[in-house]
């Protein structure tokens, strides 16, 4: 039986397996291949795995299949209660893992209809607004090391690291924080949160005056990255893209302006948008992001407030029946989570709208017709987290 | 130059085996030549290797190796171990005679280039008549090992690299051989250390400075072009790793790996070597023409200055290589033919024209 199967399954040549076959190209002699690239390549960052079609270097057509670090987020969801499920959210997006707390706290909050302290929602809008920082300078890294210069990668995680060693101090952890709960936050901000943050705040803005340097003035970058991979705004809209993709294509939504949560009505911060659309576009509007999460952050560390952190905590939450529904902006788009409870201490059924899934179903329109280097930029562009796709 | 005057055949060794074996003197220069290239090579390598990490280490603020021997350098020595132990993997399907031979292609072509190198007056094995011709026939050995190498490894990946790797070397190469072409014409002879002796003198005797306006522009040419012979960041597409994970040795590991990698170091030196050779005046001092200062750097031999000069592009080349993104497929096939084929043959006719007028 296992044989059979291994047997039934094992790639050889262009032959893929039943239910993963691609359609046949259309005359006998055509020039075409399949290349399969991933799940394990060094360029996919996670199990993805994407089919190439190719004709030369050229891409016919590149399908993603997704499924090899499917966990049952959503089912194991059903059968932890509220709070056990903030951990499990953590493990969404692993860029983003404050985020995807706050979303699961939000939608409790709104279920329970509980409400944050101050400083508790100053504390959330600085601890996210730190993370997107956090995360697009790995994006950073990763979008050089893709187009083949390793230094950024390195550069970038040097800024980064002050950001992990900020997170370190507050929650103890560096990756998986499971930090925020429903009415607030789980530990209060330690004395040196400020003064750390004031201090990355000026290194920040002279390391990015480095890497606009060393990559974004580069020539050779400029030309790798303009008018590849072009999403107009019918396709971006089509698609459900959200995040960079979508501003880069001309349209202005984010979720902290358009709905906003928590406090960011509070703040004054642009939303950089694009109309070219390509993976210069989207590179140039993260790193814009960047800037303006330092000038959030600028005004959240003048104004942060004394007092509690948390209120009406609870062991165990039981939301009222009904369906609720909160999102949020994360660093590549839309994050929504939809809990229907039927009353009980645990979910009856939990969905996330992951950012990630929805961008990359327009990876095939926008790689089309370019070549094998061009699909690395875009998906370095889009800043795919797989598992985050997968759940 | 005759072999009498050579060092790595005209040293205490070489006259004690001689007189012990006097019918076969034939024989031992060969062999003498050939061991003294393969110790060359060996050293270069390891060193270089070294040499690359440890530069690559401070451009991107870390250390780099560190913890075997002091600051790291008896690492080369531990990864070679390694490599060693490691077992050679022949993929299912490879083609197994192509497959093995084709790491040896390359190496092979660095010792036949090493003989001809001019590192001193007399410390050169061979100096044949037509070595520009030979150092351009013999390279192209190292596009045959990549090329079948990719092709006898049954994966698709290391096929895309060969092909880059063919295209691409084969295409920097007419620009290379053109380039070669202006000095051999205007120093006159074809042999590596005749060019050399043309630029001896002051530093403004050498091609790059000697050659109004068209050395220096050579010069940076061949430093473009000979990156992409070598296969190096910003033209690294026969490796590719976002792309195609390891391009041409994805399948390769353990020694046929290790001589590939040798083979990639050396080629780098070699480069360097010929940069110098064919503009930087060899192993001829910078003088400047104040005697003081001349007669210092006289003194110093004539082979520090060969290496000094050939590891300074061979920092260069590593700068470039830790600093640039990769280019594209067609933007390098634009580059080369659209833009540095054209401009070569202009410098060439330009590089005639400044002959006949007497400025060169």
């Amino acid at each position: 039986m296992t044989i059979q199967s291994a047997k039934k399954y094992r790639l050889d040549g262009n032959a893929l397996p039943e239910g993963f076959r691609l359609p046949q190209s259309d005359t006998e002699d055509a020039d075409e291949f399949y290349l399969n690239i991933g799940p394990q390549h060094p360029s996919t960052h996670g199990v993805l795995r994407i089919v190439a079609r190719l004709s030369g270097e050229t891409i016919v057509e590149a399908v993603p299949h997704l499924g090899y670090i499917h966990r049952g987020i959503e089912k194991m969801a059903e059968n932890q209660t509220y709070i056990q499920n903030i951990h499990l959210t953590d493990r969404l997006d692993y860029l983003s893992s404050f985020f995807n707390n706050l979303c699961f706290c939000m939608a409790v909050e709104q279920a329970m209809k509980i409400g944050v302290p101050k400083r508790g929602e100053y504390l959330r809008v600085m601890v996210c607004e730190l993370q997107r920082i956090q995360s697009h300078l790995l994006w950073w890294g990763v979008m050089g090391m893709d187009l083949g210069g390793f230094t950024p990668f390195l550069y970038g995680f040097r800024e980064r690291e002050m950001i992990t060693d900020i997170f370190e101090e507050m929650c103890g952890a560096r990756l998986t924080m499971n930090f925020f709960r429903p009415g607030g936050s789980s530990f209060d901000a330690p004395d040196a949160f400020i003064p750390r943050i004031k201090a990355f705040i000026k290194i920040m803005y002279k390391a990015l005056d480095e890497y606009n340097t060393l990559l974004s003035g580069n020539i050779i970058f400029q030309e790798r990255t303009r008018g590849v991979g072009i999403l107009s705004r019918e396709d971006v809209l089509a698609y459900g893209c959200s995040g960079a993709v979508l501003r880069a294509s001309d349209v202005s939504y984010d979720v902290r302006k358009n709905d906003a949560y928590s406090i960011y009505d509070q703040f004054d911060f642009d939303i950089p948008t694009s109309t070219e659309g390509d993976s210069l576009a989207r590179y140039q509007i993260k790193m814009e992001e960047i800037v303006q999460s330092l000038r959030i952050l600028e005004q959240a560390v003048e104004k942060f407030p004394e007092g509690p952190y948390r209120s009406q905590p609870k062991a165990v939450y039981k939301l009222p029946k009904g369906s609720y529904y909160s999102q949020v902006e994360t660093p590549r788009g839309i994050l929504g989570t939809y809990i229907v409870s039927d009353g009980g201490p645990k979910p009856y059924r939990v969905k996330y709208r992951s950012p990630n899934f929805s961008n990359l179903s327009a990876l095939n329109h926008a790689a089309q017709g370019l070549k094998i280097a061009d699909l690395v930029t875009i998906m370095s562009s889009m800043d795919f987290v797989i598992p985050d796709m997968d759940k | 130059m005759s072999a009498e005057t050579l060092y790595p055949l005209q040293n205490g060794i070489g006259n004690m085996v001689r007189s012990l074996f006097p019918e076969s003197a034939f024989l031992i220069n060969p062999v003498l030549g050939l061991i003294s290239v393969v110790i060359l090579v060996s050293i270069l390598a390891a060193f270089l290797i070294l040499l690359e990490r440890k530069v690559v280490a401070h451009f991107q603020v870390r250390l780099g190796p560190m913890r075997v021997g002091y600051h790291g350098i008896l690492q080369p020595l531990a990864d070679g171990i390694k490599l060693v132990f490691k077992e050679f993997l022949k993929p299912k399907g490879a083609d197994s005679f192509t497959f093995y031979l084709a790491p040896m292609l390359p190496l092979t072509a660095t010792f036949l280039i090493m003989a001809i190198m001019p590192f001193d007056h007399h410390l050169q094995l061979a100096d044949p008549a037509g070595g520009v011709i030979y150092v351009l026939g013999i390279s192209g050995l190292t596009v045959l090992g990549i090329l079948l190498g990719g092709w006898a490894s049954n994966n698709k990946l290391s096929l895309l690299g060969a092909i880059r790797a063919g295209a691409q070397m084969i295409s920097f190469e007419i620009s290379l051989a053109l380039i070669m072409l202006l000095i051999v014409m205007v120093s006159g002879t074809a042999s590596l250390r005749g060019i050399v002796l043309s630029q001896q003198g002051l530093i403004f005797d050498w091609w790059i400075f000697k050659l109004p306006f068209l050395g220096i522009l050579s010069f940076i040419m061949y430093l473009v072009a000979s990156t992409a012979e070598l296969n190096r960041t910003p033209f690294d597409l026969a490796e590719a790793e976002s792309e195609l994970t390891a391009g041409y040795h994805t399948e390769y590991s353990g020694m046929g790996f290790a001589m590939f990698f040798f083979a990639e170091f050396v080629n780098m030196f070699i480069s360097a070597g010929l940069a110098t050779t064919f503009f930087l005046g060899g192993f001829h001092p910078p003088l400047i023409g104040i005697p003081a200062i001349d007669g210092l750097l006289n003194a110093i031999p004539g082979f520090i200055w060969f290496f000094g000069k050939t590891f300074f592009i061979v920092f260069v080349y590593m700068w470039f290589r830790w600093t640039f993104p990769r280019v594209r497929v067609d933007q390098l096939m634009d580059l080369e033919w659209k833009m540095m084929l054209p401009a070569n043959l202009l410098l060439l006719m330009m590089g005639a024209v400044f002959m006949v007028l007497g400025w060169a």
